[in-house]
């Protein structure tokens, strides 16, 4: 039984009307491509991807919720079979007092598993600890004739490279199996320190490589002799702390209306932000679910952007042309003065699992606005910066790419496409993603 | 200290079935899951033992399988200290599906009744022999009125409640409690997709709402509380106007 619904991206700039299934057992998964009847199918989780690949227009959505059971733990090993739908919420609330941690993690708890095969999610220990995809020992995928496939880095590896970042274009997954991380205690020992400008951010970032965790965020509004300047963030697992619990937070109860956010208040939030932190450096103790998800405090964040949405351009360019690429893309930036908070850059690793991987060798950008005019011009504006320099965007925040853009983002592309139509021959899997970037090419 | 009951979840598949295993083990019990799709109740089971601690187990159980309940009865009963029992199982084809093929309205009162009161008679002398357990039996606020759009279900829900009653009665006099679950509408694969649903409650709410009501005594319990009211209200209306009502 389906159940008609509009949804959106987190991002509330795209939607789309479904036919929402939500299997409850893996039964129903086998069903509801045995009744598709020729309608597409996509999985989607808990809808925290920006764009439109959670999304699927006229088609089918296997809502995964209620697949979200813990199928096994090894508390040997910390190896960990889950169904797509479990949350790394749940995760931390059970497996952090065990002393054990999802190793790679996205900025949102509320993100599933499945989500995080499906995007091949990095975190701000990219550098050291790779992407999701890397610590997948295998998983099980039904493919659209209702068979499903045991996959792994070993076992039909082009199948598994086409389902690990693949946004659920291959089919729907009923079981994952990976390696959770030991950790010494609930916290990390975090230390932000405050920095002037962009020549100090980057090296700040090439010094902090010793660091577990680092992440930078910049006033992408600061001009002149202020470009760039923002705020580091180091951390390392920290034992013992037990008795540290998370902070509350409030929820955003309504849309702020659009004007909320301009230039000037926005450029005042940054100062007021920036001018919060130690020149100096200061350390404490933070909860790993606080460190790593400081916008889960805040409920329903997305709706301080309003009614008309907002754009999170997300691109990683290789470290060779790191601080050239993205110089002009925080000058582009505060040129148009686009209002945005919320502007991180992270040194990341080569590390990646799939054929359609966001990550590479480089630094990653990711910077939001709010959707009004010029914001789409703005975006292909910074997205020739990135396909000039090597770049790429991700696909989990993108809603605005073309398709030329995303051919020269993606060289393994036509490898995704050649794995997809063994295992979805018929063309059965879609998304809104995928038919307006042409993924699949069918 | 008293002995910890295990709770045997009958139709341990469905959403409430999963939230219900949830919730007792979080109390401290140990469970039993017994359904048909082993398979799947094995991936419950699993869970629950992760993420409480405590001990799931599944056995095979089909609620149709009238024959196969005395053997079933008398397995759960040898191998369990103080019983629980929650029943969950039933199956709502369509009242159109129903009309057009009286075969279904058959295994529609099968399914809700009289596979219930054939594994619940042959459960009682277990039952009854420790002297002790609850047991929580799901009913309908469908069963407390014979509706256009679903009379064979509601129909054979009303039959349970009055079965429940006199159980309760057997039951209470060697320390056991029955408590009589009327849910209202309850977000799970029957409901979902389904029109006019509105005041949805969730199956984690609902399953905890009837652990606390069933440690109470509780005889007779609506969940959500307002369908009490919604129902006697409905209750109310006289059969010559109820007659000519589309609902």
């Amino acid at each position: 039984m389906y159940r008609e619904m509009t949804l959106s991206g987190w991002g509330r700039v795209r939607s789309g009307n479904a036919l929402v299934a939500r299997p409850e057992r893996v039964r129903d998964v086998y069903r509801l491509f045995e009744t598709a009847g020729g309608r597409q199918i996509c999985a989607r989780g808990a809808g925290r991807s920006y764009g439109d690949c959670g999304l699927n227009s006229g088609g089918i959505l296997a809502h995964t919720e209620r697949l979200a059971r813990i199928l096994s733990f090894n508390e040997q090993s910390g190896e960990i079979a889950c169904e797509p739908g479990v949350t790394f919420e749940r995760l931390l609330r059970v497996f952090v007092p065990l002393g054990w941690l999802v190793p790679v993690s996205p900025g949102t708890a509320f993100a599933t598993i499945g989500g995080a095969v499906g995007n091949d999610v990095h975190g701000k220990n990219h550098e050291h600890t790779g992407s999701f995809g890397q610590h997948i020992l295998e998983m099980d995928v039904m493919t659209p004739d209702g068979s499903t496939h045991t996959i792994g880095p070993r076992r039909r590896p082009e199948w598994f490279r086409a389902t690990v970042g693949g946004i659920g274009l291959t089919g729907v997954l009923t079981r994952i199996v990976f390696r959770m991380m030991r950790v010494p205690g609930p916290c990390v020992l975090v230390t932000r320190k405050r920095v002037d400008d962009l020549d100090s951010l980057f090296s700040g970032l090439e010094n902090a490589g010793g660091a577990a965790y680092s992440v930078a965020w910049i006033d992408a509004l600061a001009r002149g002799k202020f470009r760039g300047r923002g705020i580091l963030e180091t951390a390392d697992p920290l034992a013992g702390a037990h008795g540290m619990a998370r902070k509350p937070g409030p929820a955003i109860a309504m849309d702020f209306p659009n004007f909320a956010l301009n230039r000037l208040s926005v450029a005042a939030f940054n100062a007021v932000y920036f001018h919060k932190a130690s020149p100096i450096g200061r350390t404490a103790p933070c909860h790993y679910g606080d460190f790593l998800y400081p916008l889960d405090r805040i409920g329903n964040w997305n709706r301080i952007y309003g009614r008309r949405g907002f754009h999170q351009f997300q691109c990683v360019v290789p470290y060779t042309e790191g601080f050239r690429a993205i110089s002009s893309l925080l000058e582009e930036i505060a040129a148009r003065g686009a209002a945005s908070f919320l502007a991180v850059l992270k040194r990341m690793g080569p590390q990646r699992a799939g054929y359609l991987s966001f990550p590479m060798d480089g630094y990653t950008l990711a910077v939001d606005f709010p959707n009004q005019a010029g914001t789409a011009a703005l975006h292909s504006r910074l997205a020739r910066v990135v396909t000039d320099h090597g770049g790429r965007n991700y696909l989990a925040k993108d809603a605005l790419l073309s398709r030329g853009d995303f051919e020269r983002m993606y060289p393994e592309l036509h490898s995704f496409r050649d794995a997809a139509a063994q295992m979805d021959p018929d063309g059965q899997m879609g998304s809104d993603i995928d038919r307006r970037l042409g993924i699949r090419q069918r | 200290m008293s002995r910890r009951a295990t709770w045997l979840i009958l139709g341990g598949s469905s959403a409430i079935g999963r939230a219900m295993a949830d919730a007792a083990a979080r109390r401290g019990h140990d469970i039993i899951l017994a359904g048909r799709d082993t398979g799947d109740l094995e991936r419950t089971a699993a869970d629950v033992r992760i993420s409480t601690g405590r001990r799931a187990s599944v056995v095979a159980f089909d609620a149709m399988a009238i024959e196969s309940h005395g053997r079933f009865a008398a397995e759960i009963g040898a191998q369990t200290d103080v019983l629980n029992v929650a029943l969950l199982f039933g199956i709502m084809p369509a009242q159109q599906e129903m009309d057009r093929d009286p075969a279904r309205a058959v295994d529609c009162i099968t399914g809700c009744f009289t596979g219930a009161v054939s594994v619940l008679q042959h459960l009682a002398p277990h039952l009854e022999q420790k002297g002790a357990g609850l047991v929580i039996a799901f009913g309908s606020v469908a069963g407390d009125r014979g509706r256009l759009k679903n009379y064979v279900y509601g129909g054979a829900k009303a039959g349970l409640h009055t079965y429940l009653s006199g159980l309760r009665n057997r039951l209470r006099r060697k320390g056991v409690h029955v408590m009589t679950v009327k849910p209202g509408f309850v977000d799970t694969a029957m409901t979902w997709g389904m029109p006019g649903m509105f005041l949805v409650a969730r199956p984690e709410d609902v399953a905890r709402a009837c652990l606390s009501a069933a440690e109470r005594n509780t005889d007779v319990f609506y969940v959500p509380k307002f369908w009490r009211w919604i129902m006697t209200v409905i209750c109310a209306i006289p059969e010559r106007v109820f007659k000519r009502l589309e609902i």
